[in-house]
């Protein structure tokens, strides 16, 4: 049954019906109504979980940690600073193979201090060592949550997940909306059974410190399960196709690609603009597609090289900034390798920082800068206040 | 009554010889007993005991971070009781995760009041980094970042007084011990881990390597701490001072002239105004607390 | 031994670390003199004095000869002697 839902009160639904036994949060713009929501679901006993009210982003992820080290399946979300204020946890969390799953409303990082939305927050912990999603659509992040914990608590793969969409832009944003039925969930995502956890009847000494003698192995087996959770994806993708009708296994999504010349990546909520650009510069004779990448961590390099090879030009469209890099964002930088192929030029734009809206007109002049072989550049600057 | 015949914290792990923070922990979990989950800071416990794969724990046992053991101990609290489960919750972290970087995770905790027993083992300073000053350090002691010189006495701030602070936020149970007396921190132990809500107890542990004395006297300097006046043991029931060790004090000198991180404050000359000060220090903890006999 | 997913180890097996072979100085018992109070158990860090025979004995191959037990031995009935070697 479709319901009009803003985009935090979906995602609060999508908590719901994974029942998460542990909520630990601590509210920030713009994750705010989801915890809200949350928190008004423990309150009115729609939901059977404990609710922890915590004084720091840094601690709702510790928190989150402990519980799910003693065999509870958990949630929380944040934004921008608060996930950098987690990020010694989130490394932490990874490496201790915890399956959190945690919602990301992006949001620039400060300073200066915005409370808009780009990706610079969860992209910015990229190497942290979290599979990381990003959702284009209301109906997408509430999918993408079920699928995560699917993913996650696999024992092929026992790593948490950041579920990024774009703050402000779907997180308040009103969509119709299919909530997954419970009793389709309850089969599709079975209660938690824990690898490893803390157990009087069984002891066992979780987060030792590693000697140089075992410190790498533990990273390569890290990266290992890393390397598996992109299978894992694909399945647990395939098998909530089945049985929901919406199919997210595919890590990269092409749009209008296979003809195209021109080939614009981007993550998250900007992917319908694009295509609504896409439509239009087509009816203008120009041969463009969109490649959308889901999937950003595991990184789906043989899906990009496979999906843009026929390709002349690739445009990122980059809602990031890697500082003082010579493409200056972080995903072209990523896509270029993927490609790995000198004959097809990528570029990367640099746009919509800190909540500028970016239009399909801004799109058409990535386009166009592309076609002229300007690219790795700053993409709609007010030039007049500069 | 708690069975202090099992051994919780095995032998093997790789505490210097004479480690008062190794005593400790062995009197802690006599006292929590088998039903026991242990959340550790990062410290020279942590690193002494669980060197992969070889762990001194007995008792189920997690680690994360530094500064955030209090917070890992509310979510395993919170996901302890939505299974029905009834283990007790141990932190056991060392001072500069207590007193410095870990405050705003006990503070949370603590409000919050999880089930849950916070133990501080007080060796009063970084000692796994190399004998750097904490909030523990006490006035005058020469650390590896307060070191004594021609322009210094050492640490020029006074120990911070955590249970006070953890008392103030309605902390049920409060209590202070040493490893000079390892029945006491069993007694202590076991009435905290019964007490619904965040109790605290912070053990005076000497560290003879950091502190510069004989390894083998690591009880008798715990023991004068508590003679001279400068370590309390007491009991804070629901914010009241409920139970004090009384002695018959002796002077402050008797202590300190033992350490190294206090042979500044008699070579070349007895600093008289500063080993006044110190004694000034004990003299209040025994008007505060009634410590005279 | 296959690595332990998230560096987590069965307990206590810090008993494989024969700790030992760190002691310079070794504790000698005089059963003659020790009247069993239990002091040295109660004050080792290395939980290494247990009640064998109604009697407490040292593990020499726990014990670090840190000293502790005879320093506070209420009868003065352990002696720290060098290790030879």
């Amino acid at each position: 049954m479709l319901q009009v839902l803003e985009g935090s009160i979906a995602v609060a639904e999508a908590v719901k019906v994974c029942k998460v036994d542990v909520i630990s949060a601590y509210p920030i713009t713009p994750q705010t109504h989801i915890v809200e929501k949350l928190a008004e679901m423990v309150a009115e006993g729609e939901i059977d979980s404990e609710y922890i009210c915590v004084e720091s982003e840094f601690s709702a992820l510790s928190a989150c940690l402990g519980a799910s080290a003693a065999g509870s399946r958990v949630y929380s979300a944040t934004s921008s600073q608060g996930l950098i204020l987690m990020a010694e946890v989130c490394f932490n969390v990874a490496g201790m193979r915890q399956p959190v799953v945690m919602t990301i409303a992006n949001r620039a990082m400060g300073a200066p201090l915005s409370i808009w939305n780009d990706q610079q927050d969860s992209l910015t912990l990229r190497d942290s060592g979290w599979i990381q999603v990003y959702a284009e659509d209301v109906q997408e992040v509430t999918d993408l949550h079920i699928i995560a914990y699917k993913v996650c608590e696999d024992h092929r793969v026992l790593l948490p997940a950041f579920v990024c969409f774009d703050g402000f832009v779907l997180s308040h944003t009103y969509e119709p909306v299919e909530i997954p039925d419970q009793g389709l969930v309850d089969k599709y995502l079975p209660a938690y059974n824990p690898y490893n956890m803390l157990d009087a009847k069984q002891p066992l000494s979780m987060g030792m410190y590693a000697t140089p003698d075992y410190y790498h192995e533990f990273r390569y087996e890290h990266e290992m399960a890393m390397q598996r959770a992109a299978g894992v994806w694909r399945e647990a993708g395939a098998e909530f196709a089945k049985i929901f009708s919406r199919d997210y296994s595919q890590a990269v999504e092409g749009y209008r690609l296979e003809d195209a010349d021109i080939a614009l990546v981007a993550l998250g909520s900007v992917c319908g603009t694009i295509k609504d650009a896409i439509d239009e510069m087509r009816n203008d004779g120009l041969k463009v597609g969109l490649l959308k990448i889901r999937v950003y961590r595991p990184f789906p390099a043989d899906d990009i090289k496979k999906a843009l090879s026929g390709m002349k030009k690739v445009a990122v469209v980059e809602k990031n900034l890697s500082s003082g890099s010579r493409m200056l964002g972080i995903v072209g930088l990523e896509v270029k390798d993927a490609i790995n192929d000198s004959s097809i030029s990528v570029l990367s734009y640099v746009t919509g920082l800190g909540g500028r809206d970016i239009r399909k007109s801004d799109i058409r002049k990535i386009v166009n800068a592309c076609n002229e072989g300007k690219g790795n550049m700053f993409s709609g600057l007010r030039e007049e206040i500069l | 009554m708690a069975d202090t015949s099992v051994e919780l914290f095995e032998p093997g792990h790789r505490a210097c010889g004479g480690c008062g923070p190794a005593l400790a922990a062995r009197h802690i979990l006599k006292g929590s007993g088998p039903d026991t989950i242990v959340v550790a800071s990062t410290g020279c416990m942590e690193v002494f005991s669980t060197p992969y794969p070889e762990s001194a724990w007995k008792v189920p046992w997690i680690h994360s971070l530094f500064e955030n053991a209090a917070a890992v101990a509310s979510g395993i609290e919170v996901a302890l009781k939505k299974q029905g489960r009834k283990e007790h919750i141990v932190c056991i972290c060392g001072d500069g995760a207590t007193f410095d970087i870990g405050t705003m995770c006990i503070s949370g905790a603590f409000e919050r009041g999880h089930n849950i027993t916070y133990v501080c083992y007080d060796n009063e300073a970084y000692m796994n980094t190399g004998i750097q000053r904490s909030g523990a350090t006490p006035y005058d002691a020469s650390t590896t970042t307060s070191p004594a010189g021609s322009a210094s006495h050492g640490n020029r701030t006074q120990k911070k007084d955590m249970p006070a602070i953890l008392a103030a936020h309605g902390a049920p149970y409060v209590a202070t011990a040493s490893i000079a007396y390892p029945n006491d921190i069993v007694k202590k132990v076991e009435r905290a881990v019964n007490i619904p809500g965040a109790c605290y107890i912070q053990i005076h542990a000497p560290c003879y390597t950091g502190w510069g004395f004989e390894g083998a006297r690591t009880i008798d300097v715990a023991k004068l701490a508590i003679q001279t006046g400068l370590w309390v043991n007491y009991e804070m029931v629901d914010g009241d001072v409920e139970k004090v060790k009384k002695v018959k004090r002796k002077p402050v000198d008797e202590y300190l002239a033992e350490q190294k991180r206090f042979r500044h404050l008699f070579k070349p000359k007895r600093n008289d105004e500063e080993i006044a000060k110190i004694q000034a220090i004990a003299d209040r903890n025994a008007a505060n607390f009634g410590i005279d006999i | 031994m296959a690595l332990r997913i998230g560096c987590a180890a069965p307990p206590g097996n810090s008993r494989n670390n024969k700790t030992g072979s760190w002691r310079v100085f070794k504790p000698i018992f005089n059963y003659e003199i020790c009247t069993a109070c239990g002091i040295c158990q109660s004050l080792c860090p290395d939980a290494c004095i247990t009640l064998v025979n109604e009697q407490y004995t040292p593990d020499y191959a726990f014990c670090k000869g840190c000293g502790i037990c005879a320093n506070d031995c209420s009868t003065d009935a352990i002696t720290m002697v060098l290790e030879e070697k």
